[in-house]
C-alpha cells in the first residue's frame, strides 16, 4: 500500500512529475542556476503553422480582430491634442470553450493523445479547466479538473463556480476543495492514482499553443494598416499569457512592438487566506498571481516554468478592480461585446495607455473571455456586497483592495500604476540564488539571468556585487 | 430525503485535519480543514444524507465519502441589479451619441 501522507506524496513530486509530463527536465539544467530555455520551448515538435492546424481541428484560433472606434473616439475626448491611440481587440472568447485558454489546452491535449494518455487533469480554477474540458471532449481523453473554490464556510467565487459547471458542460470530473496550496498535494494523487497526463499551464505544449495568438495578430496587424501594432496589452497572472503572446509576435518579426502586462491590483490580499478568498472580486489577471509567477516562475507544477514574463515585458501596469468592471460595462454599452471582466483587465489599461500615445499609433488589447452566469459584473458585484466589500461611484486611487470597489465617475479618471520591472528582476535573480543556494555563479550563468531578465550583463553583475555573489 | 442508486449526489472528504496542513499557511488557513468535493453518480442501492458513500465521478473513479448533496444545483447567477454600473452605461452611452453626431458634421 502507497504511503499518501502530505510529507511522502510530496516527495514523489520530482517522480510523479516526470511520468505526466513525459519531459525530463534534469537534462536541460546547466552551470549553478540555469537551464536551456529555449531547450525546453524545443520539446514542442511542431512548428507554429502545424500548432495552428492542430488548433484549427477543435475550434481554436483564427478569432476576429475588431478596431474599437466608438471607444477610441470617446478616449480621444480626454486625451490630449494629437494624442489617442486606435484601440484594437482579438476576441479571444469566440475560440471554442471561451478564452485564449483553448490555444494552451490544444496542444497539450493533442500531445497527450499522441503520447497515448488515457486522459488529462489540470489544476485550475480558471478559463483553462474548460478549455482542457473542451478539448479533451473532441479528442476523446477522459478529463479531471481540480479547483480551489470555497471558503471553510463552503462559500464560493461565483466566477468559479461557473468555471466548474463549464467543466461539467463538457464531460470533465471536477475536484473542489478549500482554500490552500495543498491543492498541489490532491493534484499529485490524482496524477499517481490515474496515471493520466498533467496538462500544466505551465508546459512548453501550453505556452507553443499561444504563441499562434501573438502571431495571428501581428499578421493580421500588418496586413490591415501596413505596420505592427505599437503596443500590445496583456492580462497577465502565471506568465503565459505574456510569455506566449510575445514570442508568437516575435515570429511573426514584431520585435519593435511594446509589450506591456497589465493586472488588477489585489495588493493587500493573501492568496492563501481563507478569509480573504472571498474578499477578492477577481480570481486571475491580479497582482496576487502576476507578481510571483514574475519574481519566481518555477513555483509552478512543473519543475520548469516554460512561461517566463520578465524575458519579455516592456512595462507592467496595473488598474483596480474598479475601473476593469467599468470598462466592461462601456465596452458593452459602445462595442457591443459583451465579455466576462477578468479578460477586460488589459483593455482598462489599454485606454489609460492609448491616451498617453499618438493618434496614428496603434494600441491592440489580445483578449477577451467569454461571460455568463457568475462571471459577470452584477454577479461579482453583487458577491462582494455579500461579502461586506463597498461598491461605489468615485476616483480610481480611492480603491482599497478587499475594503471597496470603486467605479470611476468618468473614461477621463481611468489610469495605470506602473511597476517597477527593475525592481521585480531583482528580486527574480535573489529568489533563482536563494532556491539553487548558491554563494558563486558561472559566466553561463551571468548569462542566463541576463536572458531571464532582458537586463545587460552589467547590470547583472553589479545585481550579484550587491548581493555578495561571486562569479567564478 | 433519499438517494437511490444512479442519482448525481456530491461526497465531501476531509482531506486534511487543521494540524496536518502544510507548513507557513495564514494562521486562518491552518485553523481549518483541506475539504474536498466530487460529484458522481451513486453506487449504493440508496443512502441518506449524511451517510458515507461511493459514487463512480464522470471520468468513471470511485470515490467514498459523506453524501452532502442530492442532485447538486448550480447556484451562481447574474446577481442583483448594480445601480452604479447602470449610470456608467447611460452615462457613456450619452457621450457617445454626442461624439457620434460630431462626427457625422464633420463628415459633411
Ligand atoms: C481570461 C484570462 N486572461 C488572462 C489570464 C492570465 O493568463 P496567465 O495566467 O497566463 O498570465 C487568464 C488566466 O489566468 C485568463 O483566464
Amino acid at each position: 500500500m502507497k504511503d499518501n501522507s502530505y510529507q511522502a506524496v510530496m516527495a514523489r513530486k520530482n517522480e510523479i512529475m516526470k511520468k505526466s509530463v513525459g519531459i525530463d527536465y534534469d537534462v536541460l539544467e546547466y552551470g549553478r542556476l540555469s537551464f536551456d530555455y529555449e531547450g525546453l520551448m524545443k520539446k514542442v515538435p511542431y512548428s507554429i503553422e502545424e500548432i495552428a492546424e492542430i488548433q484549427a481541428q477543435t475550434k481554436v484560433g483564427r478569432t476576429p480582430l475588431f478596431e474599437l472606434k466608438n471607444l477610441t473616439s470617446l478616449v480621444r475626448r480626454y486625451s490630449p491634442p494629437g494624442k489617442g491611440a486606435r484601440i484594437f481587440i482579438k476576441d479571444e472568447a469566440a475560440n471554442c470553450s471561451g478564452s485564449f485558454k483553448d490555444r494552451r489546452a490544444s496542444l497539450s491535449v493533442y500531445h497527450a493523445k499522441k503520447l497515448g494518455f488515457k486522459g488529462v487533469i489540470a489544476a485550475t480554477s480558471g478559463n483553462y479547466g474548460a478549455a482542457v474540458a473542451a478539448q479533451a471532449a473532441q479528442r476523446g481523453l477522459k478529463c479531471i479538473v481540480v479547483q480551489e473554490v470555497y471558503d471553510s464556510r463552503k462559500v464560493g467565487q461565483p466566477e468559479i463556480l461557473e468555471k466548474a459547471r463549464k467543466c461539467e458542460a463538457y464531460g470533465a470530473e471536477v475536484v473542489q476543495l478549500t482554500v490552500g496550496p495543498e491543492l498541489f498535494y490532491v493534484f499529485l494523487m490524482l496524477l499517481e492514482e490515474t496515471g493520466y497526463f498533467n496538462a500544466s499551464l505551465y508546459t512548453p505544449y501550453s505556452i507553443a499553443g499561444i504563441e499562434t495568438l501573438g502571431y495571428e495578430l501581428a499578421v493580421e496587424v500588418k496586413e490591415r494598416e501596413g505596420r505592427f501594432p505599437d503596443a500590445v496589452v496583456i492580462t497577465h497572472a502565471g506568465g503565459g499569457n505574456v510569455t506566449g503572446t510575445a514570442r508568437g509576435l516575435l515570429k511573426a518579426g514584431a520585435d519593435k512592438t511594446c509589450i506591456i502586462g497589465a493586472s488588477v491590483d489585489l495588493t493587500g490580499l493573501h492568496m492563501a487566506s481563507d478569509e480573504d478568498f472571498n474578499k477578492k472580486s477577481f480570481t486571475t489577471g491580479h497582482t496576487g498571481f502576476g507578481v510571483p509567477f514574475a519574481v519566481w516562475p518555477d513555483r509552478s507544477d512543473v519543475p520548469r516554468n516554460a512561461a517566463r514574463p520578465l524575458r519579455y515585458l516592456d512595462r507592467y501596469v496595473t488598474v483596480t478592480q474598479g475601473e476593469v468592471f467599468f470598462t466592461t460595462e462601456v465596452l458593452a454599452r459602445v462595442e457591443g461585446l459583451e465579455r466576462g471582466p477578468a479578460g477586460n483587465t488589459s483593455l482598462a489599461a489599454a485606454i489609460a495607455l492609448a491616451k498617453e500615445m499618438d493618434r496614428d499609433q496603434i494600441i491592440v488589447v489580445q483578449e477577451t473571455e467569454y461571460t455568463g452566469a457568475g462571471k459577470h459584473p452584477l454577479a461579482q458585484l453583487s458577491f462582494a456586497r455579500k461579502n461586506g466589500i463597498e461598491v461605489r461611484r468615485g476616483h480610481p486611487s480611492e480603491n482599497v483592495p478587499g475594503k471597496n470597489i470603486v467605479i470611476p465617475e468618468s473614461i477621463s479618471q481611468l489610469g495605470y500604476k506602473e511597476m517597477d520591472l527593475d525592481r521585480l528582476r531583482q528580486s527574480y535573480i535573489k529568489n533563482a540564488l536563494e532556491k539553487a543556494g548558491v554563494k558563486a555563479v558561472e559566466k553561463v550563468d551571468v548569462d542566463f539571468l541576463s536572458e531571464e531578465t532582458k537586463w545587460p550583463v552589467d547590470r547583472v553583475l553589479e545585481c550579484l556585487r550587491d548581493y555578495g555573489i561571486d562569479v567564478e | 430525503m433519499k438517494a437511490k442508486k444512479g442519482m448525481w449526489v456530491e461526497v465531501e472528504n476531509i482531506v486534511l485535519r487543521p494540524g496536518e496542513r502544510a507548513p507557513h499557511l495564514p494562521e486562518d488557513t491552518k485553523r481549518v480543514p483541506l475539504v474536498m468535493w466530487v460529484k458522481g453518480f451513486l453506487e449504493s442501492d440508496v443512502a441518506s444524507l449524511g451517510d458515507n458513500v461511493k459514487v463512480r465521478t464522470l471520468t468513471g473513479r470511485i470515490v467514498e465519502g459523506k453524501l452532502v448533496t442530492i442532485n447538486p444545483r448550480h447556484v451562481h447567477d447574474f446577481g442583483d441589479c448594480v445601480e452604479e454600473l447602470l449610470q456608467v452605461g447611460e452615462e457613456v452611452k450619452k457621450e457617445l451619441e454626442k461624439v457620434l453626431k460630431e462626427e457625422d458634421s464633420d463628415e459633411r
